[in-house]
């Protein structure tokens, strides 16, 4: 087995990296310091580790850092900041969609990819959106209350603009 | 199915300012925007990666184990066996506690010597450069064992000759009710109902695998840094590793989901132990797989009703009988059989009661806390119990529950009276009014049901376990506010509850307050969070130290103002005269004159539960719990009757809280307790064949997503007569409490057919109509 020099844009840094073939991405963030991006099984069944890799949602632990050599990958950290948070953070902190916390991030990165693609979901479509997001907690409610906030106060945002 | 019934009794709760305001929680944020760090996240210069080394067998003796080559290993920094550690024991104990039931002899060893008693059990520990190499010398550890026969069921367990587990028998536990005449109660009755019911294996399935990492600092502390429920095991940690209470300092996390599964020691000993061998910073943190092998499981159960009632709906005795199985290692076992045997008739008046209890040790995994720690599992059996009576008496299930409801004033099973609101009639009224009429479906194989429960849940601790809890509450020279408590924070909101209640207290918003909380050094001792606890301890701490700080800022207030203190009060950061609030003082400025005049403005608070001594184990009579909470549930669900599927329609939970702190997080704790009161109902089961555990991971393991379930809608009613601050009575358990049984009601009135196991598969359900058809 040999290591490849790779390159990992994470929200909008640039991390020149040497891993062997079997790294995973979400091992290879993790080691890069994006604790936001959560370990919860480490084969795609509970979504924690959920990024943007090219505008698409993956989870992070079924991809390998080789196939994101050169991608542009978007954690929940890269979308906003307890000064500045965005949409979807805000509305999951006002809506009660956060409890242990554990989950939201990949939640958060699983629902920004169905408003990018569905600026007004339906609960039935945001339910289908989120349901590769395991969430111990909250039995779901909270949460779908909180995407449509997000959703309400995105296009709010985008008709202003 | 009724709704009709008594209107909601009406409740004057004094107004307040900031408690019972929906307010955006004080770690909501940080957690929304990645920001938190959790117990896995942190490395530090240095450190060196654990594995733990398990038994893959479920009984059998250890012929031989040698880790030389393992050891040998480059980059192995040291291997520990029981060899290392011959004394080691982890002793799930509680601080604070007395009259404890653990069996001599029966506490799990930290590593296995000698013997294995089920497949998982922690053999031996790797300290390595890297993860890869833990991993690899984990590979190079080289086991022999000699198969012993293994038991595992409960009821083989129980016969004579049963493989014994821990000597002298497999009797971890029992207990008995004796309450009135059970016999003449039933001989009494006009009908005599039985059943039996069980339920089985499950896991938490937080979304956090347990983790942490753990140094030793210049002082010879060993540090360690885990998610846990429970940072006052620093003491167990300390007794296993063999240093005093004093260099042992666990700082807690914010966790990622617990529900008691981190109740137990998880991580804390391993590193406690190589960090100390290897004078190095150690991280161990679990995969998925072996979290659901390392934790304990929630009990299984087989529970037996046998209930006499009148015509007229009177219940007039019962004989209740519970086995639970308890795994390889007792750990809470006695504790969970006794909160089942205390809730096993559920919030009915049954004058003539026997219930006998028994905990059985097995070759399975062990089992321990999980949300409702008993409770859930007896409300499972009684409120079928209850649905099947009615059914034999041709009542309605309301209607036959009002007629033996328990009410204020009234004795439980155990012959506690019950001081608080009982408001199970009205909870039931609001919730089956909410869950409306039952949806129409064309399709003649689509069965439509609906179905309620109503159970009772203890919030705080085990009367005679003496429990106490401390909070801190300061004021700064600007005003703002600080908390300090040692409650862990498992994600229900404890932490914000506390905060919540300081702002009231002292007139600030709650983003005035700023927490520190779940540190065994730094933050004061505030007891597990664990049996729906810190709301009522922690929060009367936190109360009680917040109205020590009022009264020294009104007291000099009142001498600027030269009013009476009582003239004056505190609200959006100011002092002010009630008559004229047009004179006011800044809190700042109050704070600052506070401090000039060398006045304290921090105060630390202990808060003391109700003390008992043990009950007397021959009847169980006397006072367990300091409060339940009544709660109800109601499910609409459809059975489609060629697939047996079942879909949950709707779902209502309705609690008396006495007071909400935080109403939308009292909405989190209704929703997501009943999801998983939902999952146990409908699919969750650690399947255990022979010891070993056919659902190895979340694939197999099947919890709710978002498509599983439909939006629970919660109805939140305050009484204002609980124990806890403010009149709050606990929901982190009974949330859940009533959620499965309702469904279970639910699919029997759907298809007309009692299942009485959990869970409801699609099998089951074939299987049941398929029996039900041939009679």
């Amino acid at each position: 087995m040999k290591a490849k020099a790779i390159t990992l844009n994470v929200n909008g840094r640039r991390h020149q990296v040497t891993l062997f073939p079997n790294v995973t991405l979400l091992e290879a963030l993790r080691d890069l310091n994006y604790t936001d991006v959560k370990n919860g099984c480490e084969k795609g069944d509970c979504g924690a580790c959920a990024v943007e890799m090219n505008g698409k949602v993956i989870n992070s632990c079924l991809v390998l850092a080789w196939q994101a050599d050169g991608a542009q990958i978007i954690t929940n950290a890269g979308l906003g900041t307890m000064e500045n948070p965005h949409p979807l953070q805000e509305a999951f902190a006002d809506a009660g969609a956060v409890q242990c916390g554990y989950c939201t991030s990949g939640m958060i990165m699983a629902a920004k990819a169905l408003l990018d693609e569905n600026p007004n979901p339906s609960e039935t479509e945001i339910r289908e959106g989120i349901s590769g997001n395991l969430c111990r907690c909250t039995g779901y409610t909270q949460i779908i209350n909180a995407v449509q906030m997000a959703a309400k106060k995105m296009t709010q945002q985008r008709s202003q603009q | 199915m009724t709704a009709k019934g008594r209107a909601l009794p009406q409740v004057d709760l004094p107004p307040l300012r900031q408690v019972g305001r929906p307010l955006r929680r004080v770690d909501a944020l940080g957690k929304a925007v990645g920001a938190t760090v959790y117990a896995g996240d942190f490395t530090m210069p240095n450190m060196l990666h654990a594995k733990v080394f398990r038994s893959s067998e479920p009984s059998a003796c250890i012929k031989q184990l040698d880790v030389t080559k393992a050891q040998a290993l480059p980059g192995v920094a040291c291997v520990l066996t029981a060899d290392e550690l011959p004394d080691g024991k982890l002793i799930t104990d509680m601080p604070g506690q007395t009259g404890q039931e653990r069996r001599k002899g029966s506490d799990a060893p930290v590593l296995a010597a000698g013997r294995v008693r089920f497949v998982g059990e922690p053999i031996a520990l790797v300290a390595a450069e890297t993860l890869a190499i833990a991993e690899q010398a984990l590979e190079l550890i080289k086991i022999e064992y000699e198969p012993l026969a293994g038991v595992f069921d409960p009821l083989e367990a129980m016969k004579p000759g049963a493989p014994v587990i821990h000597e002298p028998d497999n009797i971890v536990s029992s207990w008995k009710i004796r309450k009135g005449n059970a016999e003449a109660g039933l001989a009494a009755a006009d009908l005599i109902v039985e059943n039996t019911f069980r339920v089985p294996f499950i896991d938490h399935a937080y979304i956090e695998p347990e983790a942490g990492v753990a140094w030793v600092d210049d002082q010879q502390v060993i540090n360690i840094r885990v998610c846990t429920q429970v940072v006052e095991h620093f003491r167990s940690i300390a007794q296993a590793v063999g240093v005093p209470h004093n260099k042992v300092h666990v700082r807690g996390t914010m966790i990622g989901g617990g529900f008691g599964g981190k109740e137990d020691i998880t991580v804390e000993i391993f590193l406690a132990l190589l960090t100390k061998e290897t004078n190095r910073p150690v991280r161990l943190a679990y995969t998925r797989e072996e979290s659901i092998l390392a934790h304990s499981k929630r009990h299984p159960f087989i529970i037996t009703h046998r209930t006499g009632v009148k015509k007229n709906g009177r219940i007039t005795g019962a004989e209740i009988k519970m086995i639970s199985d308890s795994g390889a290692y007792p750990y809470l076992s006695p504790y969970v059989l006794l909160y089942a045997t205390v809730t096993s008739c559920g919030p009915y008046r049954i004058e003539n009661l026997k219930v006998d209890s028994v905990s059985v040790a097995t070759n399975n995994p062990f089992t321990s806390a999980f949300r409702g720690f008993g409770g859930a599992q007896a409300a499972v059996a009684y409120e079928q119990q209850m649905d099947e009576m009615a059914k034999a008496l041709t009542m309605d299930p309301l209607e036959f529950r009002k007629i033996n409801y328990l009410k204020t004033g009234d004795s439980n099973a155990i012959g506690q009276q019950i001081k608080s609101a009982v408001w199970l009639e009205e909870e039931a009224m609001q919730a089956l009014a909410a869950l409306g009429e039952k949806k129409s479906v064309s399709e003649d194989a689509i069965k439509v049901g609906q179905g309620f429960a109503t159970t009772m849940q203890s919030y705080g601790r085990i009367m005679w376990f003496h429990d106490t809890s401390r909070s801190w509450v300061g004021i700064e020279q600007d005003g703002t506010v600080v908390v300090r408590c040692g409650a862990p924070d498992l994600g229900a909101g404890q932490a914000n509850s506390l905060c919540q209640i300081a702002a009231e207290v002292l007139g600030v918003s709650l983003t005035d307050v700023t927490f520190y909380n779940s540190d065994s050094a730094v933050t004061p001792l505030a007891g597990t969070t664990t049996a729906t606890r810190q709301l009522y301890m922690s929060g009367n701490a936190t109360l009680k130290a917040a109205k020590m700080v009022r009264k020294v800022l009104l007291d000099r207030a009142a001498e600027h103002f030269k009013k009476e203190p009582n003239s004056l009060d505190l609200a959006d950061n100011k002092v002010f005269i009630k008559s004229d609030p047009q004179q006011w003082l800044s809190l700042a400025d109050l704070s600052k004159m506070c401090a000039a005049d060398g006045l304290k403005l921090q105060h630390l608070a202990l808060f003391r539960a109700p003390f008992t001594d043990k009950l007397n184990p021959e009847n169980l009579q006397g006072n367990v719990f300091p409060d339940f909470t009544f709660s109800a549930h109601a499910i609409e669900v459809a059975v489609d009757t060629k697939t047996g599927e079942i879909t949950v329609l709707k779902s209502v939970g309705c609690h008396d809280v006495g007071r909400a702190i935080n109403p939308i997080a009292v909405e989190g704790q209704i929703q997501g307790g009943s999801a998983q009161g939902i999952g146990y109902a409908l699919m969750e089961e650690v399947q255990v064949k022979d010891g070993v555990t056919r659902t190895p991971s979340l694939s197999e393991y099947l919890i709710p997503t978002a498509k599983d379930l439909p939006t629970t809608k919660a109805i939140i009613l305050e009484s204002g007569t609980g124990v806890g601050p403010f009149g709050a009575k606990g929901i982190g358990e009974p949330a859940l409490t009533p959620a499965a049984p309702a469904v279970a009601n639910a699919v029997a009135n759907a298809i007309g057919v009692r299942i009485h196991d959990l869970p409801l598969t699609p099998e089951r359900v074939l299987a049941a109509l398929d029996h039900a058809k041939k009679g």
